[in-house]
């Protein structure tokens, strides 16, 4: 746009403003959806300022739903509950497993979604887009049915590694969407020319490919090592007799969920938001 | 990489997508499939399983008792759906538009609650609705509303915990389908003589806030005559007050694959949920998520489960099909982050 336009288009605009109810738009632009935002952002906040807030409660019984006052001795001994070490362990080892192998998998079928054209690439399409429209109890339910109908080892009775198979089946789809957003504004001519100078194909991905997907791939195993470490609803299904933290907070809900759950909460919540703002710092310095 | 593959090209891209290709075919569609079977059997663990099509023949026993938690789940997360888009629409916009220099810790503070447990953020509802809770307990001292009134426990509170749940799923596409648009667009429509919204926007804001209005009354269960009223009046108000000529012909229009995304988003995973229900409601909220669950893992009536679970599956795949021919698959870029 060039100036004169600029300038007609502003003076056109300012003066069919001011025959409208120009002042009322500008309060609602000004004020009314700054205020409408501060709220809606409060709005989503507040439950999670009352989980990390109920860390620092100091409950009179079980149940931990009442301020009765401010304490620090359960950050003080944030483990010391019968199953919890064991179901953190177990919670952190599961997303860990899951979110490697889901990464790995995952990336190499972006790769192939961006870079080749091939038959059957609608279907493939179809098959990564369904477990992401799928609402998780059905996905935990068909892998329990299909489990029981097995009917022997390693699938039943329900164990760790069916956890395992379950996540990391519901972690692909994320990790193939997240890498192939980074990967399709990708610039093709820097591997040519790593090609042209003589590297083979196998040091130009390395040298070249890998390095600039890495923010994509880091992302995405970001994302599924999140949806892993909080999945309750699928666990639940093929968990058998294996505790999780999600499956731990369940079983504890009914008689009082401990001080202790919301102090994990609470240090899963800081990690989380840390590692996303290093991230995100560590690209813009990037670029 | 060897010469076998500099060979035979085409072998590439099914190399790199085989084991992925193969855990999905695996433990996501063999699953699908085995359920459709488990649907037609009879029997239990210890005794075996033999053939039978007693879960679907026995169908209008199964109508009376299962329907009623079909249409509670269908009506909760369509109530869910609504309020979503509701609250997210002017959220997004605001992004979109106004956000600045701010935009980027914005989009963060929306995704923030997902990095705090599902089940702490669902018990932290009960906080708040509690009957003497956060809410209710400042209202009932100053006497506003009345001290046997109560939100947990009723459908209000599921719903609310639904909605809180998946508002990032509604924000994140409309936000993204916004922030595409062309801001000359909307200049050249002001340009053009589009100012406030009236009268047009008093009739079509007053019907939809009406129709929006006895909606919400009847499945939140509270007068709907009155609710559709208020829901009227209020609409005609928003639309004569706040939106313009060129919001309703050019934005609003522009952002409606954004709200179609949005709203599959947000029905599909709401329609499974059954914590909400669980944490939130009575015996009287449950919907089909709380039976599928409870036939599976405390009944461990398998056969009959399947069949609840198949005949869900099924309605949520004709949404998803839907979803696929409309926006494609290629586009879905929002995850949850």
């Amino acid at each position: 746009m060039d100036v004169a336009h600029v300038a007609t288009t502003t003076s056109d605009r300012t003066i069919a403003a001011a025959r409208r109810s120009g002042g009322l738009r500008r309060f609602v632009d000004r004020y009314l959806l700054v205020g409408y935002t501060a709220l809606a952002v409060i709005y989503l906040l507040l439950p999670v300022s009352l989980v990390i807030l109920f860390s620092f409660n100091n409950p009179a019984g079980h149940s931990n739903v009442v301020w009765q006052g401010f304490t620090l001795k359960y950050w003080l001994d944030p483990l010391g509950v019968d199953g919890l070490p064991s179901a953190i362990a177990t919670t952190l080892a599961l997303a860990f497993l899951s979110t490697a192998i889901a990464t790995a998998l995952g990336t190499l079928m972006a790769l192939a979604l961006v870079r080749y054209q091939f038959r059957g690439r609608a279907l493939t399409n179809a098959v990564i887009f369904l477990p992401m429209a799928t609402p998780e109890i059905i996905m935990g339910a068909s892998l329990l049915t299909m489990f029981v109908s097995i009917g022997n080892a390693p699938f039943f009775p329900l164990n760790f590694v069916t956890i395992l198979i379950a996540h990391i089946m519901f972690n692909i789809s994320y990790v193939v969407v997240t890498v192939r957003a980074r990967l399709s504004d990708f610039p093709r001519h820097l591997e040519e020319a790593a090609m042209d100078l003589g590297a083979n194909e196998w040091t130009t991905f390395w040298k070249v490919t890998f390095p600039l997907i890495l923010p994509g791939i880091v992302a995405a195993a970001l994302l599924a090592f999140s949806l892993s470490i909080d999945d309750f609803v699928v666990t639940n299904f093929t968990s058998g007799q294996t505790q999780t933290f999600p499956l731990f907070i369940y079983a504890k809900n009914r008689i009082g969920v401990p001080v202790q759950v919301n102090v994990i909460g609470t240090i899963i919540f800081v990690v989380a938001v840390g590692s996303v703002a290093i991230t995100t710092l560590a690209g813009r310095r990037r670029r | 990489m060897g010469t076998f593959l500099k060979r035979h090209r085409w072998v590439g891209p099914y190399a790199l997508l085989a084991p992925g290709l193969l855990w999905l075919l695996i433990f996501y569609v063999a699953p699908s499939f085995q359920m459709f079977v488990s649907s037609f059997w009879t029997g239990t663990v210890e005794q075996g399983y033999s053939f039978s099509l007693a879960n679907w023949t026995n169908y209008p026993n199964n109508i009376g008792e299962f329907l009623p938690f079909y249409v509670r789940s269908i009506m909760y997360a369509l109530a869910a759906t609504v309020l979503t888009f509701l609250i997210a629409y002017p959220l997004a916009y605001t992004i979109a538009f106004k956000g600045g220099r701010q935009k980027n810790l914005l989009l963060f503070l929306v995704v923030a609650p997902f990095f705090t447990s599902f089940l702490l953020r669902t018990i932290a509802w009960k906080i708040i609705l509690a009957d003497d809770g956060l809410l209710l307990g400042p209202l009932k001292a100053i006497g506003i509303v009345p001290v046997d009134f109560r939100l947990l426990a009723t459908p209000v509170a599921v719903i609310s915990g639904i909605t809180y749940s998946f508002l990032p799923f509604m924000t994140l596409p409309i936000y993204v389908a916004l922030e595409k648009i062309d801001g000359r667009l909307v200049e050249a429509a002001k340009d053009l003589y589009a100012g406030p919204w009236r009268p047009g926007g008093a009739i079509v804001g007053g019907l939809i806030g009406l129709a929006l209005g006895g909606l919400l009354g009847v499945i939140f269960d509270w007068l709907w005559p009155v609710t559709a009223i208020f829901g009227g009046v209020a609409g005609a108000l928003i639309a004569v007050l706040f939106i313009s000529e060129s919001f309703v012909r050019v934005t609003f229009p522009l952002s409606i694959s954004g709200v179609f995304a949005g709203s599959l988003l947000t029905f599909i995973p709401a329609i499974g949920d059954y914590i909400n229900a669980e944490f939130l409601g009575n015996p009287d909220t449950n919907m089909i998520g709380n039976v599928i669950q409870d036939k599976f893992l405390t009944q461990t009536d398998y056969p009959s489960a399947a069949a609840l679970s198949f005949t869900l599956m099924f309605g949520v795949l004709i949404l998803a099909f839907i979803y696929a021919r409309v926006l494609g698959t290629e586009n879905v870029t929002v995850g949850r982050v």
